[in-house]
């Protein structure tokens, strides 16, 4: 297969059109503990447009990160930040109305511009996808046993009988009690969560080195949440696989992840260990995404606290993003003249160790 | 690939929405085993069948359809061909049920032994059009682009002209007979199956299934056969039930213009078009083809009627009396 390790740091040039602004790669802060050679996923200045009647929607605008083995990058967004978008696009996974610039390099070999069929060999094998939504990720004609089985046979020439008693294992692994008989259960017998387990299944199948979980928990209930998170936490430190989370639960972000990038309008806005992030957030919309966090605790308190806050308004139209930083005009504190028109690069914070953020505004006592 | 792609087969999937869904906020995290254990779609899709008494009823005419069009030949009392000298345009009698024609034959055995055309005409020429057009569909909807534009504007084409006037030209080119009847019934509803296989396609290729099998690295052949296929087989499946009922029109209408199925043979648009002549003598001749051709067209529409609905992931939640999916 492919060599293991290799610089992952390569920056292939000519990363596409100058078509945005940006800071790009060259600010890049790198990954999870900043040691980019030992990193399996290293993705440098990546952007994604799609082709629209009203012109190019820039959904990702440059963003950079490392994901070395054993480790969890958090990527934390709203709706339509870009966030899901930057990694189905490393996949090929996007309609061929995409247009990807910049670089993904996997164990060194570069993702962005593949054949289908070099990508194919990607998938599963080496990244392995879960999804939000149990309930549509699965195909509801096919017994569960029957899509575990077929990952594994996409990637190795297994006999069936073997792929199927694999497919028993990894029931077990994911935590599936009974498996033997489950793999003769059709989706829409399962709960949400025992489907989310299968998906997980699905997605170790091929062996994967990068586990990405897209979302992975939004669609579930409290309680099985943690069990998902628990469950993924306990085959990355059996696997040593590296882990991107999806989300824009800053909940689920605070257990688990080691490495923290917060992306508004396709740019990543800070980015940093999950300590120093959480510890003292720099950027205004960090800072925002943090006080709408609801806090539960004893109800009868909650009414003397501050009510749940909002960031008003809506992230701008990719179609046409706004000259200065992109969330200028959300933002509360417009601490400088030149975030209307001049993209702020994403910069070491003062006093951080690996934290940067992408603005002009440095808060009091930092 | 061949024998899995088959394996996908068309089990009467319900779409994307799930009728057993449990109900997700109440459901701890342990198995939630819903109804029966591991029922397969088809099967909850015969069982629904078997309430509906419409459906039951059209499944048995099509059901003594087959038996008469495979035994036909044994239960006639006579031959097709078999001439009672001095016996022509005898009325209906215990001798001869449905009569005697213009030449003596034995109009009742003439219509047992027309079934057997009307299926292998039916079949083969709804085979024919089943295959092409749910390829064409199935790589149209999925690969989109230039390959739909092409393969549509193709088929376009060949739906602009009424369905007769092209089986028409078809077997101008062809030659008349019922093997070429039937090829040409074929091709005049491929168009209609790619049609409908292009649309269910269109719906499944967006569903997150799809994408998930994509990111765990399926190839296309195997998303198209194994996966989009199996999810897009309801409206195909009704297709076929009525289109089976217009292929045997189609070749009633083929053979009473006599471009079909060609004297002595028996076929039901034959013997209507031979009946027309006598009439005001022997209504018998006409009207039990007639008859025939009548309760078998009628008994697939009931069961394509009845597949809607059964199918319809909507009405299916209803039907099952489970919630559906969300």
């Amino acid at each position: 297969m492919m060599a293991v390790g290799g610089p992952a740091a390569d920056r292939p040039g000519g990363a596409g059109p100058g078509s945005a602004d940006g800071p790009g790669g060259g600010a890049g802060p790198g990954g999870a503990d900043g040691a980019a050679g030992s990193a399996v996923l290293a993705v440098r200045d990546l952007r994604v447009a799609f082709r629209t009647r009203r012109g190019l929607a820039h959904v990702v605008n440059g963003i950079s990160y490392d994901v070395p083995p054993g480790r969890t990058l958090a990527i934390v967004g709203e709706s339509g930040s870009g966030k899901s978008v930057g990694i189905l696009a490393l996949l090929g996974l996007l309609p061929a109305t995409t247009q990807v610039w910049g670089s993904a390099t996997f164990d060194g070999a570069e993702l962005v511009g593949r054949s289908e069929d070099k990508l194919r060999q990607v998938r599963g094998a080496g990244i392995g996808m879960v999804f939000q939504d149990p309930m549509t990720s699965l195909n509801p004609v096919l017994t569960v046993g029957r899509q575990v089985v077929e990952a594994i046979r996409a990637h190795q020439s297994v006999p069936k009988a073997a792929a199927r008693s694999r497919a028993a294992e990894l029931l077990a692994e994911v935590g599936i009690p009974d498996p033997a008989s489950r793999l003769d259960a059709y989706p829409h017998e399962l709960s949400g969560g025992m489907r989310q387990r299968v998906m997980i299944a699905v997605a170790l199948a091929g062996e994967p080195r990068v586990l990405i979980a897209d979302e992975a928990t939004t669609a579930l209930d409290v309680t099985v949440q943690a069990q998902i998170l628990e469950l993924i936490r306990r085959l990355q430190d059996e696997r040593g696989m590296g882990v991107v989370w999806i989300t824009h639960d800053l909940g689920v972000v605070a257990g688990i992840a080691d490495h923290v990038l917060v992306m508004y309008a396709g740019r990543t806005v800070e980015e940093g260990s999950a300590a120093e992030m959480f510890g003292a957030p720099v950027h205004p919309y960090t800072r925002g995404l943090l006080g709408a966090m609801p806090v539960v605790d004893d109800p009868r308190t909650a009414r003397e606290r501050d009510p749940l806050l909002t960031i008003p308004g809506l992230p701008p139209d990719p179609v046409a993003l706004p000259a200065g930083c992109a969330f200028f005009p959300r933002c509360p504190i417009r601490a400088d003249e030149r975030c209307a028109h001049e993209v702020p690069p994403l910069t070491p914070v003062a006093g951080g160790r690996r934290h940067w953020a992408a603005t002009f505004y440095s808060p009091e006592g930092a | 690939m061949n024998d899995e792609t088959r394996g996908g087969g068309p089990t009467g999937a319900a779409g994307p929405t799930q009728p057993g869904a449990t109900d997700r906020l109440g459901a701890t995290d342990r198995l939630d085993v819903v109804g029966d254990k591991h029922r397969p779609r088809w099967q909850e899709t015969l069982l629904l069948l078997a309430r509906n008494p419409m459906a039951v009823a059209a499944s048995l005419v099509l059901l003594l359809l087959v038996l008469v069009g495979v035994l036909g030949e044994w239960l006639a009392p006579y031959g097709y061909n078999e001439q009672f000298v001095g016996g022509q345009l005898e009325s209906p009698s215990t001798d001869h049920w449905f009569g005697t024609d213009e030449f003596g034959r034995d109009v009742f055995s003439r219509v047992l032994m027309g079934a057997e055309v009307s299926l292998r005409v039916g079949a083969v020429a709804v085979g024919i059009s089943l295959v092409a057009g749910v390829l064409i569909g199935l790589f149209a909807g999925y690969f989109g682009r230039w390959l739909d534009d092409a393969l549509m504007r193709f088929m376009d084409m060949l739906f602009a002209f009424p369905a007769l006037l092209m089986a028409i030209a078809v077997l101008a080119i062809l030659g008349r007979g019922e093997n070429n009847a039937m090829i040409a019934i074929g091709i005049v509803y491929t168009p209609i199956f790619a049609r409908v296989t292009r649309a269910s396609v269109l719906s499944v290729r967006e569903e997150v299934f799809i994408r998930a099998s994509r990111a765990s690295g399926a190839g296309s052949l195997r998303i198209i056969f194994r996966h989009v296929l199996p999810n897009a087989a309801p409206p195909i499946i009704v297709q076929t039930t009525i289109s089976l009922a217009f292929a045997i029109l189609s070749e009633a209408a083929l053979s009473f213009v006599g471009l079909g199925t060609q004297p002595p043979n028996p076929s039901w648009g034959l013997m209507l078009s031979e009946g027309r002549g006598f009439v005001e003598h022997a209504w018998w001749m006409a009207l039990f083809p007639g008859l025939a051709i009548f309760f078998v067209v009628l008994a697939f529409n009931v069961l394509g009627d009845a597949l809607r609905d059964v199918l319809d992931p909507r009405q299916r939640s209803v039907l099952t009396g489970k919630g559906a999916g969300r």
